[in-house]
């Protein structure tokens, strides 16, 4: 009781750790709290709380999860622009005299947050929202392997989210570390606030949850695909998922395990990395490489394979080297485990040890030069149509190639030793991420978008949007290549006028701006398409002529996706389907659907419930949350009746009206 | 057309190979806590060193009884197998009382080296070590955890196929732990020993 009396002084509303007003943490506060209480607010105006409970919250629809963690991808990413924001606010103004907008200490919050944020809530929730509501398409499946276990994955990561958020809200407080929290800043003896505890939970629940999607994703790969449809006839997006897959396998359990050592080190006191009692802090920076580095690639192969759907479509064109395409996939993802030393040379392993990474790293270009050729060729000579998507990839190729050579100079252990730590290595990433991953993605939305919700997306607006992110990403990221070479670090909140740093910072800021204008736009494109969707229905299935199998069933799919599982003969199926005579009239079947069920959400909620207890040292609330989560297993396992029928009747109907 | 149903052939086979794979997953976790102990082992910071801490034939003793548990429990996963309940579950049972009087044992060694001050906050070596067998210890315990649901629901239910094969993924379990375990012998207690 004590313990909880404790976290009393922390709920000041208006209160910062220091007891001083502080502008933005407010804003932030009323923002979250308003914006939950608006939305509690309109959906008991609208009656609609059961409609949410019964259609969405308990729901084990991979189609209607993958809607769901894209909703929570995009509040998040708006949470992390405005970190972003505020950052190229400080850094613009924050010259000579002037000391800028934030505080030093809560500067270093945000940064912290902000790469946090858009790696773990932004970047894998789009990724696990295309997975969801793509891959048992493409592969002709009516599910996926473990329906609740998917639900249980994207709850947890919810509850990641939910808990980086309510840092805001009690303790006023985030991790000052940077995003990776490299001890022995990180432990208790330098970072002694609840922040760094934040960081490890948020990030340590929806950890497990995409480890957990990770391991159901792969079964459902291997295990469900379509009668016919053997590993070289699988699309090319669900390839470059599977690689994907496989890393977070491998790489996931390196992250929990280093994190939960981390938690042990400041909640036990244990030494694992601190600078004394024998502990080695530098351990925890190779173990969070080993887990960080395959991340990269978790990320960026999906949206790879979003771009060979993408273009194969909008060419007009099987995709030029299915099988160099394949092996390129499979070449990153094993050499993408030898190379995570690249980010530290300059920890003094040696030049033997750095020469080998070094070269490890300069090799991983060789499989995704060949992607990038390849894409070319499958464009060349083809029907081209510049579509959203199609933008979204022409995008991609040229900053991607521009930031991936920017990648293979700080290969060189003597050039990075001068790049180490500046806003070069910084703009080298970002050109991957948004140039490669969010371009990657937002490619894919626009595209699947009329098969989820049955309509298409604003074509305009969309150009409007991709233009603003083309020009607000160059604007703010060319100069900090520059930038770095003059010297500056990263995570700088003030630096000396005669420097003459500011015009650059100040183009940064610009780029910024119009980067928040192409969100607006993508908004803006949201809700235009909403409104004249009847003049955008999809009613065909098939709105971009397309190759695959999820073009097959209507859009949006029924909800067992389709009603007749017939063999695939061909890498394009449906491409080779549309060319020959409409089969005879089927014969449909009884189709086994799981039920929906809430023990995902109470997993994740006693999980989330866990986390925020260890972070307070609230012991007697952990135990009852981890007494939570054992109970509602059980339960779980004592269901014997999860699954119904939909018997061949109402399927004959539902398929007629279609 | 038998791909229209989810024949229970199907749903046995996709969920063993989905336990499998967590299994890896499980595996590189405790390959990273290997890892770990393996780096920090020297680094007793003037604390006393795995040499003068391991009693082997204590720890002996708890492998034979895990090990043990571990061939009862193939026992009963064959008795399962051939649709007798009742020696499956008295075998369960057998396991679980093996798998307890482990856990104790595990317990009072820790108890142990917590009341003689050699906790997990005296030095790097006795964290990787606390770390490494405790996550084991735990692991075990939520086997036994497990294991009691699984023994009760088969005593209420009997040996239906969802049980069958949940009585699969347990065994794989226990027998998982089990290779943890040999590991765990080998590379803290038996290196500890002799190397000073």
């Amino acid at each position: 009781m004590n313990q909880l009396l404790n976290l009393l002084p922390h709920l000041g509303f208006f209160a910062h750790e220091a007891g001083q007003f502080d502008p933005f943490i407010f804003g932030a506060r009323v923002t979250m709290i308003g914006g939950a209480l608006g939305i509690a607010g309109l959906i008991t105006y609208l009656k609609r709380w059961k409609w949410l409970w019964r259609e969405w919250l308990t729901t084990v629809d991979p189609k209607k999860i993958g809607v769901m963690y894209l909703i929570v991808a995009f509040a998040m990413l708006l949470r992390g622009v405005s970190d972003a924001v505020m950052m190229r606010l400080q850094q613009a103004l924050s010259v000579g005299a002037s000391h800028g907008i934030l505080p030093a200490d809560h500067y270093q919050q945000i940064f912290t947050a902000h790469g946090t944020i858009m790696i773990f809530f932004v970047a894998m929730g789009l990724m696990f929202g295309l997975i969801n509501l793509v891959v048992p398409l493409q592969i002709g499946s009516r599910d996926v392997a473990f329906p609740f276990l998917n639900a249980t994955s994207f709850w947890l990561y919810a509850a990641g989210a939910v808990l980086i958020n309510l840092s805001l809200i009690f303790g006023g407080q985030f991790a000052a570390t940077g995003w990776l929290a490299y001890p022995p800043l990180s432990e208790l003896t330098f970072s002694p606030g609840v922040g760094v505890d934040y960081w490890i939970w948020s990030v340590q629940i929806a950890g497990i949850g995409s480890l957990l999607s990770g391991i159901n994703f792969f079964a459902t790969i291997i295990k469900m695909r379509r009668p016919g449809m053997n590993m070289m006839k699988m699309p090319l997006f669900v390839w470059s998922v599977l690689n994907s897959l496989v890393l977070i396998i491998f790489a996931f359990p390196i992250l929990t395990a280093t994190l939960a050592m981390l938690s042990l080190d400041r909640t036990l006191g244990m030494h694992f990395f601190t600078s004394y009692f024998g502990g080695n802090p530098m351990m925890y920076v190779n173990l969070i490489w080993a887990w960080g580095h395959p991340e990269v690639y978790i990320l960026i192969l999906p949206a790879f394979g979003v771009f060979s759907e993408v273009v194969s479509t909008f060419s007009g064109k099987r995709l030029f080297g299915y099988k160099s395409m394949v092996w390129a996939l499979a070449a990153i993802t094993f050499l993408s485990f030898s190379v995570w030393l690249h980010h530290f040379f300059t920890m003094g392993a040696g030049p033997n040890v750095n020469a080998f990474f070094g070269i490890m790293t300069m090799v991983i270009a060789i499989p995704t030069g060949v992607k990038v050729f390849n894409w070319l060729f499958t464009m060349y000579r083809g029907r081209i149509r510049f579509t959203t998507p199609m933008l979204w990839f022409l995008g991609f190729i040229a900053t991607f190639t521009v930031g991936g050579a920017a990648g293979v100079l700080m290969a060189l252990p003597p050039a990075d030793f001068q790049l180490h730590n500046s806003l070069f290595l910084v703009a080298h990433f970002h050109t991957m991420i948004i140039g490669g991953v969010v371009f990657g993605y937002f490619a894919g939305i626009t595209y699947w978008f009329p098969k989820v919700f049955g309509f298409k997306l604003n074509e305009k607006l969309g150009r409007y949007a991709f233009w603003c992110w083309l020009v607000g990403f160059l604007l703010a990221f060319v100069p900090l290549y520059i930038l770095g070479l003059m010297g500056a670090t990263r995570r700088l909140d003030h630096y000396d006028a005669s420097l003459g740093w500011q015009g650059l910072f100040i183009v940064a800021a610009v780029g910024v701006g119009f980067v928040c204008l192409g969100i607006g736009f993508q908004i803006l494109q949201l809700i235009v398409s909403v409104m004249q969707r009847k003049q955008n229905l999809d009613k065909t299935g098939d709105p971009w002529d397309g190759r695959t199998l999820e073009w097959f069933t209507t859009s949006p799919p029924p909800v067992y996706n389709f009603a007749i599982l017939n063999r695939v003969n061909d890498r394009d199926a449906f491409w080779a389907q549309k060319q020959l005579q409409k089969a005879d009239k089927p014969v449909y079947k009884d189709i086994i659907m799981p039920k929906n069920t809430p023990i995902g959400l109470f997993i994740a909620f006693f999980a989330g419930l866990f986390g925020f207890a260890v972070i307070w040292h609230v012991w007697w609330l952990a135990l009852v949350a981890l007494l939570g989560v054992i109970t509602s297993i059980i339960w779980r396992i004592s269901d014997d009746e999860t699954e119904y029928v939909i018997p061949a009747a109402e399927v004959e109907r539902i398929e007629a009206s279609r | 057309m038998s791909q229209l149903t989810n024949s229970n052939n199907q749903v046995d086979s996709r969920n063993i190979f989905g336990f499998w794979v967590y299994l890896m997953t499980d595996c590189i976790l405790f390959a990273t806590l290997f890892a770990t102990f393996a780096v920090l082992r020297n680094n007793t910071y003037g604390g006393p060193s795995g040499h003068e801490l391991f009693s082997l034939n204590f720890v002996l003793s708890e492998t034979v009884i895990l090990l043990t548990s571990s061939f009862t429990c193939g026992l009963a996963v064959l008795a399962a197998g051939r649709n007798e309940k009742k020696q499956a579950i008295f075998w369960f049972v057998v396991t679980f009382l093996l798998g307890l009087a482990f856990l104790t044992l595990e317990i009072s060694e820790f108890r142990h080296l917590y009341i003689e001050g050699n906790s997990w906050r005296r030095s790097g070596f006795l964290s990787a070590f606390f770390t490494l067998v405790g996550t084991h210890g735990l692991h075990i315990t939520a086997g036994l955890i497990w294991m009691f649901v699984m023994i009760l629901k088969t005593m209420k239910r009997g040996l239906l196929v969802a049980n069958q094969r949940r009585l699969i993924m347990l065994s794989l379990f226990w027998h998982f732990l089990d290779v943890i375990w040999i590991f765990i012998f080998t590379i803290v207690y038996l290196l500890g020993a002799v190397s000073r």
